[in-house]
C-alpha cells in the first residue's frame, strides 16, 4: 500500500477484522471482509452492515450562510427545516455537477456531507463566497439495513422517533454523535457522525451486535447500484446535469421559478424541451455483466456507454446505469452493450433494481 | 501431473489434452464469480493469450491459456453455476480442455511445490 495514503481512525479495526485494504479516494480503506461482497451485501439486505465512511468529507455551515450556500445548489435550502436533511447538488455555471451531497438543518448550522474525491474541491469551492470550515475530527459509520433500527432501540432508542432525512443527536457507548435517517445502500439505517477519537469506540459497540456485521466498498458499490443512487465521477460529474442524470427532482418549485441556481439557464431549458441524453436503468439480458465505459448501441448505432456496471446479488443478475440518447430512455426500450467486442442484448429498466425500504413513519 | 502458471492457472495433462483451470489462491483474490466467459470449441489458444473472462462482482479478469493448442472442450456447467469456481477451482470448476499442440510447454510452467513458494512470496 502507498505511503501516501490517508486513513481512517477505523483503519486498524478494519485489519482486526481481516478487511482486504484498497486504495480509495486517496484512502486506504476495506474493499471486502472475509465473508467477501456477496455475503456483505446480503447480510445487509437481510440484517444490518456497519460502514466506514470517514474519508467523506464533513463540512460545517453556520446557518447565517444558508442563503449564499443556497445560491450554488437547486435545492431548497432556506427552507430545510430544523433536523431536516435533503440530497442535492453544487453546480458550475454549465449546469455540470461538482458533487452531490447531503445537506442537513443542524439548528445554528449546516451539516454538509460531501464526497470523499471532492471534498478539497468543494471547500475550495464554498469558502470562496461563504463560511465553510471541513471538520478533520470527525468519523463518520453508516449502519444500513432492515434490522439498524432494532439495533439503535436498544443502544440510542432517541433515534427511533427519526424518520427517513431526519437527523438528532445520540449517544452512543456514552460518546455523543449526531445521527441521520439515511444511507446509500436503498435500506432503511443510520449515518452517525461520531468524534474521531472514539470512532473505534462505537463501531465496537455497533460491531457487537448480533445484527451487525462490517461491509467493506465493494457491497457498498453493488447495493447502491441496486437502488439505483449515483456514483460521483461516474454516473453524475462536470460533463452531466441534473436533468441528463435523472435528479431533475432535486430542484426544488421555488428555485425552479426564480431560475436562481448555476447554470439555470440550461437546465430549465432541457427540463422544459428534454435533454439529449438522460441517466437510465439497464438490464442485460444474459449472464454477462457490462462494466463502466461498455458502449451503449441501438439499431447499431451508439448512443451512450454504461457509467456504472457489474452484477446485483440481490436481483440475481448482471445491472447497469449509463447515459443513452433520449429517443430511447423509455423502459423496456431494447439496447446492445458492447462486452469484448460482442454486442449483446440488454433493456432500459426501470430504476431502482430492489425496491427502496426507507423508514417514512 | 498438474503444472501452475504465473498467472494462477492450473493445467493437469491427460495425454495430449490438458485441462485448465483457476488456482484456488486465484479464486480467493477474485472473489465470489457471477460469470465465466469461455471459448468456442475449436478455437486455437496461444500460451499465455486470453482464453477465458471470469467476472466477480467487482471485476472481469482474463484467464490466459498456460499452453498453446486447440480447444477441445469447456465446461458447460459453469454458465449455470459460475459459483462452481469458488467451490472447487481444482475439481468441478475447470475451464477448459486444450489439444496441445506443443506438449514441451508443460515444461515450462512451475509443479506443485513451485507454485506453493511462488504464491507464498506474493502476500
Amino acid at each position: 500500500m502507498e505511503e501516501s495514503l490517508a486513513r481512517t481512525p477505523l483503519h486498524a479495526l478494519h485489519l482486526a477484522q481481516g478487511a482486504k485494504m484498497v486504495p480509495f479516494a486517496g484512502y486506504e480503506m476495506p474493499v471486502q471482509y472475509p465473508p467477501g461482497i456477496m455475503a456483505e451485501h446480503f447480510h445487509t439486505r437481510a440484517k444490518a452492515g456497519l460502514f466506514d465512511v470517514s474519508h467523506m468529507g464533513q463540512v460545517r455551515i453556520p446557518s447565517a450562510a444558508a442563503a449564499a450556500f443556497e445560491k450554488l445548489v437547486p435545492g431548497d435550502i432556506v427552507g430545510l427545516g430544523p433536523m431536516r436533511q435533503r440530497y442535492t447538488l453544487l453546480l458550475d455555471e454549465t449546469g455540470g455537477i461538482l458533487d452531490d451531497l447531503m445537506v442537513t438543518n443542524a439548528g445554528d448550522h449546516l451539516f454538509v456531507v460531501v464526497n470523499a474525491a471532492r471534498k478539497h474541491a468543494d471547500i475550495a469551492h464554498l469558502q470562496k463566497t461563504l463560511d465553510a470550515e471541513l471538520l478533520e475530527d470527525r468519523a463518520l459509520l453508516a449502519l444500513q439495513g432492515p434490522a439498524a433500527a432494532a439495533v439503535m432501540g436498544r443502544l440510542a432508542p432517541e433515534l427511533l422517533s427519526l424518520r427517513f432525512m431526519g437527523a438528532g443527536q445520540c449517544r452512543l457507548a456514552g460518546i455523543p454523535c449526531f445521527a441521520t435517517r439515511s444511507g446509500y445502500t436503498g435500506e432503511d439505517g443510520f449515518e452517525i457522525s461520531v468524534p474521531a477519537d472514539a470512532a473505534e469506540k462505537v463501531a465496537t459497540l455497533l460491531l457487537d451486535q448480533p445484527e451487525v456485521m462490517p461491509i467493506g466498498l465493494g457491497a457498498r458499490d453493488s447495493l447502491r447500484l441496486e437502488a439505483g443512487l449515483c456514483l460521483y465521477g461516474h454516473d453524475i460529474d462536470e460533463t452531466t446535469t441534473p436533468i441528463e442524470a435523472d435528479l431533475g427532482w432535486t430542484i426544488a418549485k421555488r428555485r425552479r421559478e426564480e431560475a436562481s441556481f448555476p447554470g439555470a439557464e440550461i437546465i430549465l431549458r432541457q427540463l422544459a424541451e428534454g435533454p439529449p441524453r438522460r441517466r437510465v436503468g439497464i438490464q442485460p439480458e444474459g449472464r454477462a455483466p457490462a462494466r463502466e465505459g461498455a458502449e451503449i448501441l441501438s439499431g447499431g448505432k451508439k448512443i451512450g456507454s454504461i457509467t456504472s456496471g457489474g452484477y446485483g446479488p440481490t436481483v440475481g443478475t448482471p445491472i447497469a446505469m449509463g447515459y443513452v440518447a433520449t429517443a430511447a430512455a423509455r423502459a423496456g426500450a431494447a439496447l446492445e452493450l458492447m462486452v469484448r467486442g460482442t454486442p449483446r442484448p440488454a433493456r432500459v429498466a426501470p430504476l431502482p433494481f430492489v425496491p427502496h425500504r426507507y423508514y417514512r413513519g | 501431473m498438474l503444472r501452475f502458471s504465473k498467472d494462477h492457472e492450473w493445467v493437469r495433462r491427460d495425454g495430449d489434452i490438458a485441462v485448465v483451470g483457476i488456482t484456488d489462491y486465484a479464486q480467493g483474490q477474485l472473489g465470489d464469480v457471477v460469470y465465466v466467459e469461455l471459448p468456442e470449441i475449436g478455437k486455437k489458444v496461444e500460451k499465455g493469450k486470453e482464453a477465458a473472462v471470469v467476472e466477480s462482482v467487482k471485476a472481469a479478469s482474463e484467464v490466459y491459456a498456460p499452453v498453446s493448442g486447440e480447444v477441445v472442450a469447456v465446461n458447460e456447467a459453469l454458465a449455470g453455476e459460475p459459483a462452481k469456481v469458488n467451490a472447487d477451482p481444482m475439481g468441478e470448476g475447470w475451464f477448459l480442455k486444450i489439444r496441445m499442440s506443443n506438449p514441451g510447454e508443460l515444461e515450462e510452467l512451475m509443479d506443485e511445490a513451485a507454485y506453493k513458494d511462488y504464491v507464498a512470496g506474493l502476500s
